[in-house]
């Protein structure tokens, strides 16, 4: 069963590996809740199939990944993962301390965008937004 | 010629600051009020009438005597300076010993040693990610790596500070290679940072690993093995930096973290313990914004308050127990990415606030800390940054040189009402263990986060090249990372292989079970079976696993 596309936006915000700073993805969950989207939080450290079984479940359309340290590393096992699992509609962004060398190989591993520290409320909610109307688009055709 | 503290009411005063206010107001117009950071109200001048002095003795008095509102010593840092202990660790526990040596050659004698997250999640490299491995922080699983860490370094001339949450397996690898060198415990120096499970299960969650029940008991029984065992070690550093990190303004910091300490304490004195051993070894560590009065006044407050309490509320009589001994770390949540130099001006005014709030040891961020793990060069910068204040800048010539300040004087007797209002809260929630369990810390903390984000959303909080003062940039100012290469740490996991199969196996599990049955006898102390194990071989892995499985796996309550 599907959400319709009229429907809020449902974000996925987590953290892979072993980090657990989580400040940065406490702030983003809220401002996405308060800009009216269904959002779905977890505590820090999720393993990448549990991720993946929570998108599964929860029907997100787009998955937020906060890193503070190098658990950013991981997330194109991540894109894999859901690509394998049928989820590769569902749009994943990271957001946190990421060095630029690091961001043009996670674009490349299929991450949608990358928001660095200083990235306004108002970027990030309309990105996301925009992100989950095109992954449910995405899955229709 | 010294002058004498102006007496209130002074003649012709009432007349003449109403002169200036209705001057002040004509120029001003309707002005909104200023609140700082901790929601404290700042007045555009502070004069006699908001601190006279009068209550001097009793407020201020003199260093290293109570309130010790001006610093904890005789000579503060006229006398001796703080400690620069900048932290390291990275890659290999080889990395991390050619590191220490360049330190040490550089003149260092307090030294941090940062393990790799897989070690704070309480995992070995090989139960982890291999992506993941040393890429924060030094990877040092066993005996033979904390010896490699400190090879050619004669440990009991050192004072270390280990972030090493409970149950302190890195402090117990270090006393397992003392033995193995022959050295005895009781030269071993330095601090367990990182032993505050309270501000893990609250703020940093990384470092929380064994249930919250568990975790109590483990570190009154680390404090009291610290006590009878290792006299040179401080085996409490109560973490206010997590909290303010976290989101808390910087009075809810204090106060969580006087109230953390009080119930550290108060678990002690259950155990049996007499205030007076245990307290003067109390360390605390807080985070340094760069609102810059607001943390002078909230460490002079937290000093005051402290001394105030453990005199009344646990009748201390040492005045070592008094001593409200810090470590500041400049706040890595004002640095940004964009025009990232313009960090080290930041770093600058937050460690002059440290200094002027009369730490006792400093670490000053790197300029590129929001891009990555710091590189050498602007770890290089932020030491200099230190050097020069102290030197160049000569800010340690006067005790407390902010002392006497209407407006610092105000501010810190306005910062210690909010500071005593939160511990109240604190109080009437049960104390900061039963606070925590049912979330009432967290919520606070989450709420101040999201406002002060709020404040820069809105532009009231100005941040120079985030929401002010832009400009295009190419990126070029921005550090190379380095990392370690993969087939370094296959070498680190190789040996990792190795040592687990070269060990007395009938020795380790021993200790192992020893450990294990501690969990559950009151009678035992669970610190000495940690360390106990450690000496018989058992990896920092096998040894948390296997008090997670008696004590249950930390998880941290997380709340948006």
């Amino acid at each position: 069963m599907t959400t319709p596309r009229e429907e809020p936006a449902r974000v996925l915000v987590t953290k892979l590996g072993l980090d657990g700073h989580d400040r940065g993805s406490r702030v983003v969950a809220a401002f996405l809740r308060d800009a009216g989207m269904e959002v779905i939080y977890t505590s820090p450290w999720q393993e990448i199939a549990a991720v993946v079984q929570l998108a599964l479940q929860e029907d997100v359309d787009v998955i937020g990944i906060s890193s503070l340290a190098t658990d950013h590393l991981l997330v194109p096992k991540l894109t894999m993962a859901l690509a394998e699992a049928g989820l590769g509609h569902v749009r994943v962004v990271v957001g946190g301390i990421v060095p630029d060398e690091d961001e043009s190989m996670l674009l490349d591993a299929g991450v949608s965008r990358v928001f660095h520290p200083g990235s306004t409320r108002e970027e990030i909610t309309t990105k996301v937004d925009e992100l989950a109307r095109r992954a449910r688009d995405r899955r229709m055709s | 010629m010294s002058q004498r503290p102006v007496q209130i009411p002074l003649p012709g005063f009432e007349a003449a600051r109403a002169r200036w206010q209705d001057t002040y107001n004509q120029q001003m117009g309707e002005e909104k009020v200023r609140r700082n950071r901790s929601g404290v109200e700042i007045r555009a001048l502070y004069t006699p009438g908001d601190w006279s002095g009068e209550r001097y003795l009793e407020d201020l008095g003199f260093p290293g005597e109570a309130p010790m509102t001006r610093g904890i010593y005789p000579s503060m840092h006229r006398g001796r300076t703080w400690s620069q202990r900048q932290l390291i660790g990275l890659g290999t526990p080889e990395d991390y010993n050619a590191r220490l040596a360049r330190i040490l050659d550089a003149g260092g004698s307090a030294v941090s040693l940062i393990p790799c997250n897989s070690v704070y999640r309480g995992f070995d490299a090989d139960e982890v990610d291999a992506l993941l491995l040393g890429t924060c922080g030094a990877v040092v699983n066993t005996v033979d790596d904390m010896d490699t860490c400190f090879e050619g370094v004669d440990v009991a001339a050192l004072s270390t500070a280990m972030n090493d949450p409970l149950p302190f397996t890195l402090l117990a690898l270090l006393l397992a290679v003392a033995k193995r060198r022959g050295i005895p415990w009781d030269k071993v120096t330095g601090t367990s940072n990182q032993s505050d499970y309270i501000s893990h299960f609250v703020a940093n969650h990384m470092f929380f690993r064994i249930a919250l029940p568990g975790s109590r008991r483990v570190l009154v029984d680390h404090i009291d093995f610290a006590s009878r065992r290792l006299p040179g070690w401080n085996p409490l550093s109560v973490v206010g930096q997590h909290m303010q990190q976290g989101g808390a303004t910087p009075a809810e910091a204090m106060g969580l973290t006087l109230s953390t300490a009080v119930q550290y304490a108060e678990d002690c004195i259950a155990r049996g313990m007499d205030p007076d051993t245990f307290l003067p070894r109390f360390t605390f560590f807080f985070d340094i914004s760069i609102s810059f009065f607001e943390e002078v006044a909230k460490m002079r407050a937290g000093r005051r308050i402290w001394c105030r309490l453990v005199r009344e509320r646990f009748g201390a009589q040492d005045p070592r127990s008094w001593r409200f001994k810090f470590h500041g770390q400049t706040s890595g949540v004002d640095l940004t990415r964009q025009q990232p130099l313009n960090n080290i001006a930041r770093v600058t005014a937050q460690a002059m606030a440290g200094i002027f709030g009369g730490l006792q040891s400093l670490h000053t961020d790197s300029h590129d800390e929001v891009l990555s793990v710091p590189t050498e060069d602007a770890a290089r910068i932020a030491i200099s940054t230190q050097n020069i204040l102290r030197e160049e800048a000569h800010l340690v010539d006067v005790i407390d040189p902010l002392g006497g300040s209407y407006y610092v004087e105000k501010l810190t007797d306005d910062m210690e009402e909010e500071i005593l209002s939160v511990m109240k809260r604190v109080d009437d929630a049960g104390g900061m263990y039963r606070a925590v369990e049912s979330g009432m810390v967290q919520s606070m903390i989450g709420a101040s986060a999201l406002a002060f984000q709020e404040k820069i959303e809105s532009g009231e909080q100005t941040v120079v090249g985030v929401n002010a003062y832009r400009v295009e940039e190419d990126g070029s100012s921005r550090g190379a990372l380095s990392r370690p290469l993969p087939e370094v740490m296959q070498t680190q996991l190789d040996r990792l292989a190795r040592y687990k199969a070269s060990r007395e196996m009938a020795a380790v599990n021993a200790a192992l079970d020893a450990l294990a049955r501690s969990a559950h006898d009151d009678g035992e102390n669970v610190y000495e079976k940690v360390v106990d194990a450690a000496v018989a071989g058992a990896t920092h892995g096998e040894i948390v696993a296997r008090l997670r499985e008696e004590m249950g796996f930390g998880e941290p309550l997380v709340q948006v």
